[in-house]
């Protein structure tokens, strides 16, 4: 599997570390209820198709990714820098 | 009062090169000092054009020349390799010295490409991966800084720590070349 | 029996080898089961159930028959197929699957007792008493089946891994893959052209037929010539394309020496090759089918395209009287070629009873073999007409039940291949991966001129994608006659008609499949193993699903298919391993002081990938104790020195430093002075804790964080998603300087003596208390001081860069020792800080809080930090969590391990009663007895209790009492002195 990172462009899937759903980009407020706190800590979706996921570009620029990836064919739609990200 | 006191500098692969199998040479490089630059929110594109006179490097490129390059280093990071970081550059970047913690090599010979083949998940064939260019990538298990010097020439950093692995790795796959001559 | 003037093998140069310890001649060029056919050898091998008598079935890498291990000694690799296998001076091949001997094979008896081995017969018959599957049957079974056998010694042969980039990968190097390889090359795109022969052309090399009126093999020899010219082209022989994966991502294997008598030791024996093509033309040709009969599987009975192979490529012929048994029109090319070389053709037996006769041959319409003869060998076959049945003496039977294209690699991404009536044969599914494009034989396109012309408009389709102009190439004239074919896939009647060879099995098994309502073809492949064995159902899986079509009175494109999956043909796991072995396993990273470490003898222990000293023993000690509780003693009585390089290292600067470890850590940091050092611990954002550590202000935006050794990475790449992902707003910007500092610990009451011999400017404790830190200059270089302490003494961390470590490392533990002390190592280190109830990864596991290890106090209410929130739920802040404690033996048994639980003393020792863990334990010298860390249930408001302590691993039950964590100087006098 190769990722296209924004800055080095497309790479091999083994420069890269996966941390799952994109949710991180939108961390509760530290008052909100018990439910959106384990929302945004515990549950995923898990649903086939188009799903936006954060990667660390670890072993090249560094850089944190939204890679928007079909969780059934492993499509991969797009990717842009997270700290450029929409939340 | 300290007594008289002199600490000689080790090199990260004192002991381990240079090494010359098939058409390949391997050698540690002195780059001088290695500062990395990495701008604040306002950018330091001018200040490291004004105190060095290069241009701030775009991604996967490098600038300068040999003895005072600026090596793109990641995301919005250059390397600063050859001069001692101008003081001024500080008010625009975060300056760290680098300058022990990498071990740096060059590998060439006709193999070289060849060799980083067998190590390296980027395309670093001539036609793509130009005099000049640069990456971040990986070498093996080890994360790396990789610059094509010449046609058949490349600038290779690793962790100073792994310097061990770093030759080791490089060396097997010189081995398997030198052995399809 | 070779033919004169025939086949592309060197008979200048003979090649010696030996089968089963006898000594035969090949040519160069040859393989394996071309030089045994030669020298008039069928027999090669044994089936895998019945253990019958087998010979070659085709010449190509789907070979279900003829595997045998080559070489010997450690390296020797068993199911290598004789077809594929290039002879060499001196190779040794030794046949599978028989004992004593491949003539007489005992378990051939299996054979006999054929009719209770039938489909599902392990599923039936192992099955009760249950107790004796693991002890009496699975082992028996194990000995008496399977292929051949790897030495049981280390392989000391080198495998490698490797990377490419292409433009464009052709797979298969046949008439379409050369026709597309010198289009998209002409037009200047990057071309990689894999083919798995050691030879290039596929079929050309193996058929007469011509293009632009010379030979096959001629043409095919010019165009790689042309090719092997040009710089944008790369030929990989030997290189089998093994697998399809995401993003043009290709897995491919290349054979690099298995062709070579003595290989260079430094030459790899395989290369596992990554190879990222922006597009990809699958030419990967078609395999041909058997026809199941009775008794199909004898020795000289076989592919009529192989026969073709054996007789055009390598100048064998099969057989002396030779009979085509075919179901299209292809198979009667076979005849006609044996005839031009005069080779004697029977008969052609076409099943169709309106087949045309091609050339002058007997030809007999309506015709289906029914049986066969000869022991270990064909000496005969029997066929049926309408008139009845009929024999024919002969030793070869090549026989065609038509193509099927190729389609594996198309599948490996979920796709599906189409059944195509007309052509009796399953065709690539559409964009079965994305990039591909099929071409040739493998798209269906059976005829030289659909293979030469389907291979230039793939390549043309390709470079549209490239925005590269179409080189003005000619598709060179060939034969365009229609392909045709009339399916028959098992001839009716008694007897066993094989299916798939290898695993033995037959159209009996299929159909009885049905019966017991294994109707899905999934489900009949497992209950049968029809396609499971090496060669993946490549012979057997359209006519095996046929055959089951029809018996559950479906259509074939009803019945569908089962899934192939990667790899093409068999990888070894060391190729797939490749480079993973010795220092090839993981990185070793070594500090600045390893070689002076290692020099004093120190054995190095693995801290995740860093090697650090265990102990440095001195002359009289005998066990690591005495180095270690000498160590110690050196600590807490005079100064120690330890390498503390591993610790991560993680440079922050920017104006928004500080919120950015206000954010990262529980505690507040921002209020930090310059000069000084705070101790910080990080939670995950569940509310466990993730890491502790030191952090340094060294200016007003400038600050040096330290992580553990095992969490460096994981905390870096935290930091930077705060800083990223939470607060891209935030001004920071976030370096690992690891690497760049060599840092000891300097430790003892004369521990500032040490220092001060080193440093331009002296200390005292005015002007470098507890927790102060700065810079220092240490022999004319700029060092960093931190009055930091782990072991709980008066202690210094001295940071040097790396270049002077080792020299600075060698000073230290001289000056040290002329103070009655010296180097110590991790285990004294631990002894240490476990005296000191310092936690490590031991305790913050994972699962532990703050509240936990007794720093809920360090969660600042003030400010939001990464985990407060989840930190605060109720089950993590419970009085009956466990909690942080000292434990002290006082039963029986003095010693402690970790890992050991705790229970009340009066109960019994199960997971209800639990109420607690070790976690870490030492002899500590300074007490005269071991100690440990763990955590007790309510364990802070027990102190002085009594436990039970088992260890259930070691067969340990002693009692310990609870106590503080901290079992030397709670008041911490001794670091502040």
């Amino acid at each position: 599997m190769r990722l296209p990172c924004p800055i080095c462009g497309d790479r091999d899937r083994r420069e890269f570390y996966y941390q799952g759903a994109a949710v991180a980009l939108s961390r509760p407020a530290p008052d909100a209820d018990a439910a959106a706190w384990e929302d945004y800590v515990h549950l995923r979706e898990n649903q086939p198709g188009d799903l936006d996921e954060l990667w660390s570009h670890d072993a090249g620029c560094g850089a944190w990714l939204v890679v928007t990836r079909n969780t059934v064919t492993h499509a991969v739609s797009g990717a842009k820098l997270a700290s450029e990200a929409t939340r | 009062m300290a007594d008289a006191l002199t600490l000689t500098a080790t090199t990260p692969c004192y002991g381990l090169l240079p090494k010359t199998i098939g058409t390949c040479v391997l050698t540690e490089t002195d780059l001088g000092a290695l500062t990395s630059v990495a701008p604040y929110k306002q950018g330091a594109a001018g200040a490291l054009k004004d105190a060095h006179g290069m241009d701030f490097p775009a991604p996967n490129r490098t600038t300068g020349k040999q003895g005072a390059r600026a090596i793109w280093f990641g995301r919005d990071m250059a390397l600063l390799a050859g001069p001692a970081p101008d003081a001024a550059l500080a008010e625009h970047a975060a300056l760290t010295d680098q300058t022990d913690a990498w071990a740096c090599v060059t590998l060439s010979g006709d193999d070289a490409a060849a060799v980083l083949a067998r190590l390296v998940p980027v395309d670093l064939s001539l036609a793509k991966f130009k005099r000049g260019h640069t990456a971040r990538t990986q070498l093996g298990h080890l994360n790396a800084s990789i610059t094509r010097t010449g046609v058949d020439s490349f600038l290779i950093l690793a962790f100073r720590s792994m310097a061990a692995t770093l030759v080791h790795d490089l060396v097997t796959a010189m081995e398997s070349l030198a052995a399809r001559r | 029996m070779r033919i004169a003037g025939k086949g592309r093998i060197d008979r200048s140069k003979t090649v010696s080898f030996r089968f089963d310890g006898i000594q035969y001649q090949g040519f160069a060029g040859d393989t394996v089961a071309s030089a045994l056919l030669a020298n008039g050898v069928r027999l090669m091998g044994r089936s895998f159930k019945y253990h019958r008598p087998r010979g070659v079935l085709t010449a190509g890498s789907e070979e279900p028959n003829a595997l045998m291990t080559i070489g010997v000694g450690a390296g020797r690799e068993p199911n290598v197929r004789a077809t594929v296998q290039e002879l060499y001076e001196g190779l040794e091949a030794r046949s599978q699957n028989a004992f004593p001997s491949l003539n007489f094979d005992l378990l051939s008896v299996n054979d006999l007792a054929s009719p209770f081995l039938s489909a599902g017969f392990y599923y039936k018959t192992f099955m009760w008493p249950r107790a004796f599957w693991e002890k009496l049957y699975e082992p028996a079974i194990r000995r008496a089946a399977g292929l051949g056998a790897l030495s049981g010694e280390a392989d000391q042969d080198r495998y490698e891994k490797a990377f490419a980039f292409c433009d464009l990968l052709i797979i298969g190097a046949g008439p379409a893959g050369l026709m597309a390889a010198l289009v998209a090359a002409k037009s200047g795109a990057d071309v990689i052209l894999a083919d798995e022969d050691a030879q290039m052309g596929g079929r050309l090399l193996a058929d007469t037929e011509t293009v632009d009126g010379q030979g096959g093999a001629d043409w095919a020899a010019s165009v790689l010539n042309e090719l092997a010219g040009m710089d944008n082209v790369r030929l990989m022989t030997r290189t089998t394309v093994t697998g399809a994966y995401d993003q043009g991502t290709f897995g491919a294997l290349e054979r690099v020496s298995h062709h070579i008598a003595r290989p260079d030791g430094r030459l790899p024996r395989e290369t596992f090759w990554r190879i990222v093509a922006q597009r990809s033309i699958l030419a990967a040709g078609a395999l041909e089918r058997p026809i199941a009969f009775r008794n199909n599987d004898r020795p000289g009975i076989m592919t009529a395209g192989a026969v073709r192979s054996y007789l055009n490529r390598w100048g064998v012929a099969p057989g002396k009287a030779v009979t085509v048994f075919a179901n299209n029109d292809d198979a009667h090319r076979t005849a006609l070629d044996l005839i031009a070389a005069g080779v004697h053709v029977t008969a052609v037996l076409d099943s169709r009873p309106d087949a045309q006769a091609q050339g002058d041959y007997r030809l007999i319409r309506g015709a289906q073999v029914c049986n066969s003869a000869g022991r270990k060998g064909l000496d005969a076959i029997t066929y049926r007409t309408t008139s009845g049945e009929d024999k024919l003496a002969t030793d070869c039977l090549a026989m065609s039940g038509g193509w099927n294209p190729t389609v594996h690699l198309t599948c490996h991404m979920n796709g599906r291949p189409e059944w195509n009536e007309s052509m009796a044969s399953f065709v690539p599914g559409k964009e079965a991966i994305p990039g591909m494009t099929v071409a040739g034989a493998a798209s269906g396109r059976f005829t030289l001129h659909g293979c030469l012309t389907s291979g230039a408009e793939a390549a043309r389709d390709a470079l549209s994608d490239f925005g590269k102009t179409v080189a003005d190439v000619t598709v060179p004239q060939a034969d365009d006659t229609p392909y045709k074919v009339a399916p028959l896939w098992a001839v009716a009647g008694k007897g066993r008609a094989w299916l798939d060879f290898q695993n033995d099995v037959t159209v009996k098994d299929v159909k009885q499949a049905a019966i017991e309502n294994f109707r899905s073809v999934e489900h009949m492949k497992r209950y049968t193993t029809q396609g499971m064995a090496t060669d993946q159902g490549k012979n057997s899986n359209v006519a095996a699903l046929a055959v089951l079509a029809d018996a559950t009175g479906r259509g074939i494109p009803e019945t569908g298919t089962t899934t192939f999956r990667p790899p093409y043909t068999p990888v070894t796991l060391a190729a797939l391993g490749a480079g993973s072995r010795g220092k090839g396993f993981a990185p070793e990273r070594h500090t600045t002081s390893h070689a002076a470490s290692v020099a004093m003898g120190a054995p190095m222990i693995e801290a995740g990938l860093w090697y650090r000293p265990s102990y440095f023993p001195r002359k009289g000690e005998s066990n690591w104790r005495q180095s270690c509780d000498r160590e110690v003693g050196h600590v807490r009585g005079a100064v120690g020195v330890c390498d503390v390089s591993t610790l991560g290292k993680i440079d922050i600067q920017g104006p928004d430093a500080a919120k950015l470890l206000d954010f990262a850590y529980t505690n507040v940091f921002s209020t930090l002075k310059v000069g000084r050092v705070r101790y910080g611990l990080m939670l995950r954002e569940d509310g466990h804790v993730m890491d502790d550590g030191t952090t340094a202000r060294l200016g007003e935006t400038h600050f040096a964080m330290t992580t553990t050794t095992a969490a460096a990475g994981q905390v870096m790449r935290h930091l930077e998603f705060i800083a990223q992902v939470h607060h891209p707003e935030w001004d920071v910007r976030i370096m690992s300087v690891t690497e760049q500092w060599a840092q000891f610990a300097i430790a003892g009451p004369k521990s500032r003596d040490l220092v001060n011999g080193l440093v331009e400017t002296p200390i005292d404790n005015d002007t470098w208390p507890f927790m102060a830190c700065g810079p220092v200059r240490v022999a004319g270089i700029d060092a960093r001081l931190f009055r930091i302490s782990f072991s709980g003494e008066h202690a210094y961390e001295l940071a040097v860069p790396a270049h002077y470590g080792d020299a600075l490392f060698r000073v230290l533990v001289k000056r040290a020792e002329a103070l009655e002390g010296g180097a110590y190592g991790m285990e004294a280190l631990n002894v240490l800080r476990i005296e000191k109830g310092h936690i490590t990864h031991s305790e913050i596991h994972g699962r532990t809080t703050a509240f936990d290890v007794g720093m809920e106090r360090m969660i600042s209410a003030k400010k939001d930090c990464i985990g407060k929130t989840m930190a605060a739920r109720e089950g993590l802040i419970d009085d009956d969590r466990g909690q942080l404690v000292g434990l002290k033996p006082v039963g029986a048994i003095k010693k402690l391990t970790a890992g050991a639980h705790l229970y009340s003393e009066s109960s019994e020792a199960v997971p209800a009663n639990d109420q607690g863990y070790v976690t870490s334990v030492a002899f500590s010298p300074d007490f005269g007895h071991y100690i440990g860390l763990g955590f007790v249930r309510g364990g802070a408001a027990r102190h002085g209790d009594r436990l039970r302590f088992v260890d259930a691993l070691r067969g340990m039950d002693t009692v310990v009492e609870v106590c503080n964590p901290v079992f030397l100087d709670p008041e911490g006098g001794r670091a502040r002195g």
